[in-house]
């Protein structure tokens, strides 16, 4: 696997966050500003230019044994400030299926 | 049934305890993900949306009621309570823990099930027709030969590291209900002049992002020679197949670009390099394969019982059985479909409960077991005539008695963006709208055998390119919009679909196939022209102006 740390440039179009799936049990989490993880957006840590989104994703990609996949993923900062997830995937990935799952049906 | 011998056991325990050890060393950071990767796709563990996936193999379609019901224990214990059933008689649980896997892994083993070879560059889950042993007209049971191919390559050295994944389906019938034209290679076993057992070889078939059909390789390879131009077939493709670009790695574009009378030679070549080796199968090691296949004690039942007779009076149960059931070779028995495709339903998808219920009724109507079809949805295959209203009863307290097999809600769709990290496109949604466009049954009825087939992403696992109607999602500045093909198919006929024009967004997907439905109710000559018929005498224009004239 290419790490995403050897792309050359890394570009951001906006706020971001660095997203990846916990290694023991999978779940979607981000990664924080005190250089942990959260299952919880709005504890994740924004990067707003190139050089932040690099450095938080090389500490994020370093912490291999605490979540996998990791990369940036857009995010909007509402007026009150709240993180909302940039596109349908992470939007998906942020509050679940947009389906009712068969056993809660 | 087919029982496992010792060195089948041995081997699926020895992966659980090898996996274990993996895991623990994975999580101690002993392995890094990079080289832990591989290592959970040989037990079929991907990384998706939300979860690990873990997708669990079903050999040719097979399943003991004691293996539905262990299936069901994973589904209740280690995720959320249900699992999917794929287009390859696999199942797939969506939110396995990794540090539980092994567990699990352990207890699937029990019942002689495992998840080997279910993802990554080697010999996936030979599939097989799911009415393999019962079909009337079948020239023998194609799942001893795919049990042969199964003993032969799982864990086989040389196809452990292929340029990329490889599947066989085989069949058997007239009808391919095995989609072996999609397959890198399909199997039609046939007989020659002589009454040998043999087969016709297909190869280079697969959907994706660019779908072939399969195509005829060699008309008759004799049985005991099928190891080896399985073998030769695989070794021009370990040879030559692109391992430099991903995209061009599957057989079918070596096949396409070397031509297939070029790719046959290599293969004859090197067919003869091994044809009267080791790899010839004696009559002895078939014989023991077939000795392993328990078969039911069929009873000599009437053809018409009165409670058949009687049943007949209820127009739902007429209309389920018209649907569901389908004729035996053993006289006074039948084949029965279950629909996991209910009215507003994720397509494939079926809960512990439903699954424990389904085991006890295998048990009681149906020899204790169950099939799984590349539609997405299982059968019952020994149901004696006498039992069907009963079974149909017990069926449509747990939601699955769905008349709709074959029909326009019989959807296939894959996971799509609600699980799948691959797709751009969520295909659930709207396979669970068109049901409920289509949920009156004798709308469905009236429209008669069609099949929609839904993929999130162009990797195409809801084979859209070969559904009757095929709806693929891509995602273009941002949005989901999805291209409509008319025409395809999967079976003895396959093609691929035409695309009918521009994408669609979308909450325009559900109108724009209402649209194709009401345009061939118009067009179609009469009541017993098929969808598909229609579109072969037609083409696709006249769908083409009725979707698009007022968008």
């Amino acid at each position: 696997m290419t790490s995403p740390l050897e792309q050359k440039k890394i570009k951001i179009a906006g706020p971001s966050v660095v997203t990846a799936n916990r290694t023991w049990d999978g779940i979607v989490v981000y990664r924080t500003a005190a250089k942990g993880w959260s299952p919880d957006l709005s504890e994740a840590a924004i990067v707003r230019n190139s050089d932040e989104a690099k450095a938080l994703l090389a500490e994020a990609v370093a912490d291999d044994v605490g979540a996998v996949g990791a990369y940036i993923a857009p995010v909007q900062i509402g007026e009150d400030g709240r993180i909302e997830p940039g596109n349908l995937r992470e939007q998906i990935r942020s509050t679940g299926v947009t389906i009712g799952q068969p056993a809660q049906v | 049934m087919y029982a496992y011998d010792e060195i089948d056991r041995t081997l699926v325990n020895e992966r659980v305890s090898e996996f274990r050890d993996q895991v623990k060393r994975r999580l101690s950071g002993e392995l890094t993900e990079d080289e832990f990767k591989m290592l959970r796709l040989q037990n079929g563990v991907y990384l998706q949306l939300h979860a690990y996936m873990f997708r669990v193999a079903i050999p040719y379609g097979t399943l003991a009621s004691r293996q539905l019901r262990q299936l069901a224990h994973v589904a209740r214990k280690y995720d959320r309570g249900y699992g999917h059933f794929t287009t390859r008689q696999n199942i797939q649980f969506n939110w396995i823990k990794l540090a539980e896997l092994p567990d699990a892994l352990a207890d699937l083993a029990e019942v002689g099930i495992h998840a080997m070879q279910t993802s990554g560059n080697n010999m996936r889950n030979v599939t097989s027709d799911q009415w393999a042993g019962v079909a009337p007209g079948e020239i023998e049971d194609p799942r001893i030969w795919s049990e042969l191919i199964r003993q032969h390559t799982t864990l086989h050295p040389e196809f452990s590291f292929l340029p990329r994944k490889f599947k066989i389906a085989i069949t058997a019938s007239d009808h391919d209900r095995a989609a072996i034209k999609i397959h890198d290679i399909g199997l039609r076993l046939i007989k020659n002049e002589k009454g040998e057992t043999g087969f016709e070889v297909l190869v280079g078939g697969g959907l994706g992002r660019t779908p072939f059909i399969a195509k005829t390789i060699k008309h008759f390879v004799h049985g005991r020679d099928i190891l080896s131009y399985i073998e030769a077939i695989l070794r021009v493709y370990n040879q030559y197949g692109r391992r430099d670009n991903i995209y061009k790695a599957r057989i079918k574009i070596l096949v396409h670009e070397l031509g297939i009378e070029k790719f046959s030679r290599e293969v004859e070549e090197e067919w003869q390099h091994i044809r009267n080796s080791s790899l010839q199968i004696d009559d002895e090691v078939i014989e023991d394969i077939r000795a392993r296949f328990s078969y039911p004690a069929y009873e000599k039942l009437p053809h018409m019982p009165d409670e058949l007779r009687q049943a007949a009076a209820d127009p739902d149960f007429e209309a389920w059985r018209k649907n569901s059931v389908a004729p035996h070779k053993v006289q006074g028995y039948s084949i029965v479909t279950i629909s996991l495709k209910p009215v507003g339903g994720p397509p494939g998808d079926a809960t512990a409960e439903q699954m424990d219920a389904l085991a006890d009724l295998a048990d009681k109507y149906s020899f204790g077991e169950i099939r799984v079809g590349h539609e997405q949805n299982l059968a019952l295959p020994h149901v004696a005539k006498r039992d069907l209203p009963a079974l149909w009863k017990a069926l449509d307290r747990l939601g699955l008695a769905t008349p709709n097999v074959n029909l326009i809600t019989d959807i296939i769709a894959c996971p799509g963006l609600d699980y799948c990290s691959l797709a751009n496109a969520r295909s659930i949604p709207i396979a669970q709208e068109l049901t409920r466009r289509f949920a009156n049954h004798e709308l469905a009825n009236l429209i008669g055998r069609l099949h929609i087939n839904i993929s999130g992403c162009i990797n195409a696992c809801g084979h859209h390119h070969v559904g009757h109607i095929g709806i693929l999602g891509v995602e273009k500045n941002g949005e989901e919009v999805y291209q409509i093909t008319i025409g395809g198919r999967a079976d003895e006929n396959a093609a691929l679909g035409n695309l009918i024009g521009p994408g669609v967004k979308f909450d325009e997907v559900a109108d724009v196939v209402e649209d194709i439905v009401e345009a061939y109710l118009a067009l179609r000559e009469r009541p017993e022209e098929l969808f598909m018929d229609t579109v072969k005498r037609l083409g696709v224009e006249p769908f083409k102006e009725r979707v698009y004239a007022t968008r």
